[in-house]
C-alpha cells in the first residue's frame, strides 16, 4: 500500500501541493484527475520520490520512500514521468532492457530477456524493435517507456499521463494494458489522466484534485457526477450512462 | 564486433606505420636485421615508441571524457575544451608552478585535477540555474566560463613570465613526448576502463535524474564518479601533452549518429576513434611540412571545428 501523510510540496511562496494525506488501494487501477495545476504530477512524483517533499512522508509497504535505499524502492515501485529525453539513441530493446537495471543490474540474465521481448510485444513494438528512439514519433516513444517501466516488473506503477501524444488507437490499447496489469498481473496502477471519460472506464478508484488538495476520491459512481465535476473542474459537465460505463459530455 | 576487429587492424597499422615517420631516419630493415642499428633502436624505444603510446592514450582517454561529459550534461555539445574544465585543469596547473614549484608533477596533476574538478562541477552548477531555452546554449556558456578562466590564467601567467608553459599545457603537442616524459598518461587507460565498468551508470544518468532515480541508482553519485574522471584525464593530458580541442566533442557524436547512445557499445568505439583521430593528426603535423612539425592540437582543431561544423548543421536540420 502507498500512504502519503501531511504531504505538502512548496515552491518559495506558492503551495503545490497542500498538506494531503492519502492511502492508495492495492491492486487495481487508481487515477488522478483534476484542471491543470491541481498538483496531480507533483503529488505523483513526490510519492515515487523523483521530487523530494516540503514536508510529510510517504511510505510504501512500510519502507518509507526518502530513507529506504533506492534499489530496494526500484523493484516495488517504477514511475514514468512526462519529461523523457526526445533526443536519446537508445535502439526500443536498449532502452526496455534498462527497465531490468533493478534486478540485473546490468548483466541481464535469460528471464530478463523474457520479460523484456514480453514488455516489447504487450506494447505493439515488434517492428520498432531496433529503431533508436529519436527516429520514433511521440507515441511510439511514449509506448517504448511505458514499456520498460512494465519491464521493470514492480508492484507498484505509476505513470504520469501516459496517454500524451497517443492516438485513439493506442490510447485504448495502453489502457487496456494497464487494464491486464492490474487484473491478470495483480498490480497496483496509479495514472494521472485528463482523459476522465478514461479515468471513467478504466479505474476502479479515482481522485480528484484541485489546488493542492484532494477534492473527492471514490469509485467512478461516485465521482461521475455534474455536481462533483462542477466542484472539480468548474465546469457543466453532465453525465450520461452507457453500456454501463458514466460519460462526461463537455464539449458544448 | 567484426567490425571492430577491421578497426583496430587498421589502427594498429597506421599506428606502425608512424613509428617510421620523423625527421631521425628509421627503417624496419636497420631494426630487425641480426645486428640491429643501435642507433635506430634508441631512436625507436626513448622516442618513438613513447610518443605513439601518448598519442593512443590522450585520444582514447578524452574521447571517453567528452562522451561522459556530454552523458552529465545531457548535451552534444560539450566536452572538457567547451565546459571550462581543460581551462581550469591550466589554472591549477599555473597555481601549482607558482606557489609550490618543488612539487613532484604528481602532485602538480593531482592539483590541476582538483582545479578541473571544481570548474566543471561550477559549469554544471550553473546549467541547473538557467533557463535552457536552445541546445547550443550549453556549450556557450561552458566556452564564457572557460573564457574567464582562461584570462585569470593568462593575467597570473603574464605577471609571472609563464606565458610559454601555458601554451604548452593548452596546445596538444606530441613532439617533446619522450621516455620518462609521459608515463603519467598510463592512468588515463585505468580511468577508461573505469568509464567502462560504469558504462551503464553513464548511459542510465544521460536520461536524466528521475529517470536514474526510478532504476534504483543514485544520480549524485554518477556524476561525481563522471566528473572525478572527466578532470583527472583532462589534467593529466594538460600536464603531459597540452590538450587535444574538439576531439572529445566530435568522436562520441560520429560514433553516437553510427552507434547509438548505449555507452557499453559505444565506448570501445569512442576510445578507438579517439586514438586514430590524434593519430592522424600527428602524422598530419609531422608530414605536412617535412622536416618540421605543426602541433597535432593545431591540426586537430582545423580538422575538428570542420566536422563539428558539419555536424551542428546536421544535428540542428533533425531536432529542429
Amino acid at each position: 500500500m502507498i500512504e502519503a501523510k501531511n504531504v505538502t510540496k512548496r515552491y518559495g511562496q506558492t503551495v503545490v501541493v497542500d498538506d494531503v494525506t492519502l492511502q492508495l488501494p492495492v491492486g487495481g487501477i487508481t487515477s488522478i484527475i483534476g484542471p491543470n495545476g491541481a498538483g496531480k504530477s507533483t503529488l505523483l512524483s513526490m510519492m515515487s520520490r523523483v521530487l523530494p517533499m516540503s514536508s510529510g512522508t510517504v511510505r510504501v509497504d512500510g519502507l518509507d520512500v526518502t530513507t529506504t535505499p533506492g534499489d530496494v524502492l526500484a523493484r516495488r515501485l517504477a514511475i514514468l514521468r512526462q519529461d523523457n529525453p526526445l533526443t536519446a539513441r537508445l535502439t526500443v530493446r536498449e532502452l526496455v532492457t534498462f527497465g531490468r537495471y533493478p534486478h540485473s543490474k546490468g548483466r541481464p540474465t535469460v528471464k530478463d530477456r523474457e520479460h523484456v521481448e514480453q514488455a516489447i510485444r504487450h506494447m505493439g513494438l515488434d517492428a520498432l524493435a531496433e529503431r533508436f528512439l529519436d527516429e520514433l514519433s511521440g507515441g511510439q516513444r511514449q509506448r517504448a517507456f511505458v514499456a520498460m517501466v512494465l519491464c521493470q516488473d514492480t508492484d507498484y506503477v505509476l505513470l504520469d499521463e501516459p496517454l500524451n501524444g497517443l492516438d485513439l488507437k493506442h490510447a485504448v490499447s495502453m489502457m487496456k494494458h494497464l487494464r491486464h496489469a492490474a487484473d491478470a498481473l495483480q498490480k497496483s496502477v496509479v495514472v494521472v489522466l485528463h482523459d476522465i471519460n478514461f479515468a471513467s472506464c478504466y479505474s476502479n478508484h479515482l481522485i480528484a484534485m484541485r489546488d493542492g488538495k484532494v477534492a473527492f476520491q471514490g469509485r467512478p459512481a461516485d465521482i461521475m457526477r455534474p455536481e462533483v465535476l462542477r466542484a472539480v473542474y468548474e465546469l457543466d459537465i453532465s453525465i450520461q450512462r452507457i453500456d454501463g460505463d458514466f460519460i462526461a459530455t463537455h464539449y458544448r | 564486433m567484426k567490425r571492430f576487429t577491421l578497426a583496430l587492424l587498421v589502427l594498429v597499422v597506421v599506428a606502425g606505420a608512424s613509428l617510421l615517420v620523423g625527421v631521425g631516419h628509421l627503417s624496419w630493415s636497420a631494426l630487425v636485421s641480426p645486428t640491429p642499428d643501435e642507433r635506430a633502436v634508441q631512436v625507436l624505444v626513448v622516442s618513438r615508441i613513447p610518443r605513439l603510446l601518448a598519442v593512443l592514450l590522450v585520444g582514447t582517454s578524452l574521447g571517453v571524457a567528452g562522451l561522459i561529459m556530454q552523458m552529465l550534461a545531457r548535451n552534444r555539445f560539450v566536452e572538457p575544451a567547451t565546459a571550462g574544465t581543460a581551462e581550469s585543469a591550466s589554472l591549477g596547473m599555473l597555481a601549482a608552478t607558482a606557489l609550490a614549484p618543488q612539487l613532484p608533477v604528481l602532485a602538480k596533476m593531482g592539483i590541476a585535477a582538483l582545479f578541473a574538478l571544481a570548474g566543471t562541477a561550477l559549469f554544471l552548477l550553473i546549467l541547473q540555474r538557467i533557463p535552457l531555452r536552445s541546445v547550443l546554449v550549453v556549450p556557450l556558456v561552458g566556452i564564457v566560463l572557460g573564457g574567464i578562466i582562461d584570462s585569470v590564467t593568462t593575467f597570473f601567467a603574464h605577471r609571472m613570465e609563464l606565458l610559454q608553459s601555458v601554451n604548452a599545457w593548452t596546445t596538444g603537442d606530441f613532439s617533446t613526448v619522450l621516455r620518462g616524459r609521459y608515463e603519467l598518461l598510463w592512468v588515463t587507460l585505468g580511468l577508461t576502463c573505469l568509464a567502462y565498468v560504469a558504462a551503464d551508470r553513464f548511459t542510465v544518468a544521460g536520461m536524466g535524474e528521475s529517470f536514474t532515480t526510478n532504476l534504483g541508482l543514485r544520480y549524485r553519485r554518477i556524476v561525481v564518479l563522471g566528473l572525478v574522471i572527466v578532470s583527472m584525464v583532462t589534467a593529466m593530458v594538460v600536464v603531459t601533452v597540452g590538450m587535444i580541442p574538439f576531439l572529445g566533442l566530435i568522436v562520441p557524436n560520429v560514433v553516437s549518429l553510427v552507434m547509438g547512445d548505449n555507452a557499453r557499445r559505444s565506448i570501445p568505439w569512442v576510445a578507438l576513434g579517439g586514438a586514430g583521430f590524434v593519430l592522424v593528426c600527428d602524422l598530419l603535423g609531422r608530414v605536412v611540412r617535412f622536416p618540421y612539425e605543426i602541433p597535432g592540437a593545431t591540426l586537430a582543431g582545423i580538422l575538428g571545428s570542420l566536422l563539428f561544423l558539419h555536424l551542428l548543421l546536421r544535428r540542428n536540420a533533425r531536432v529542429g
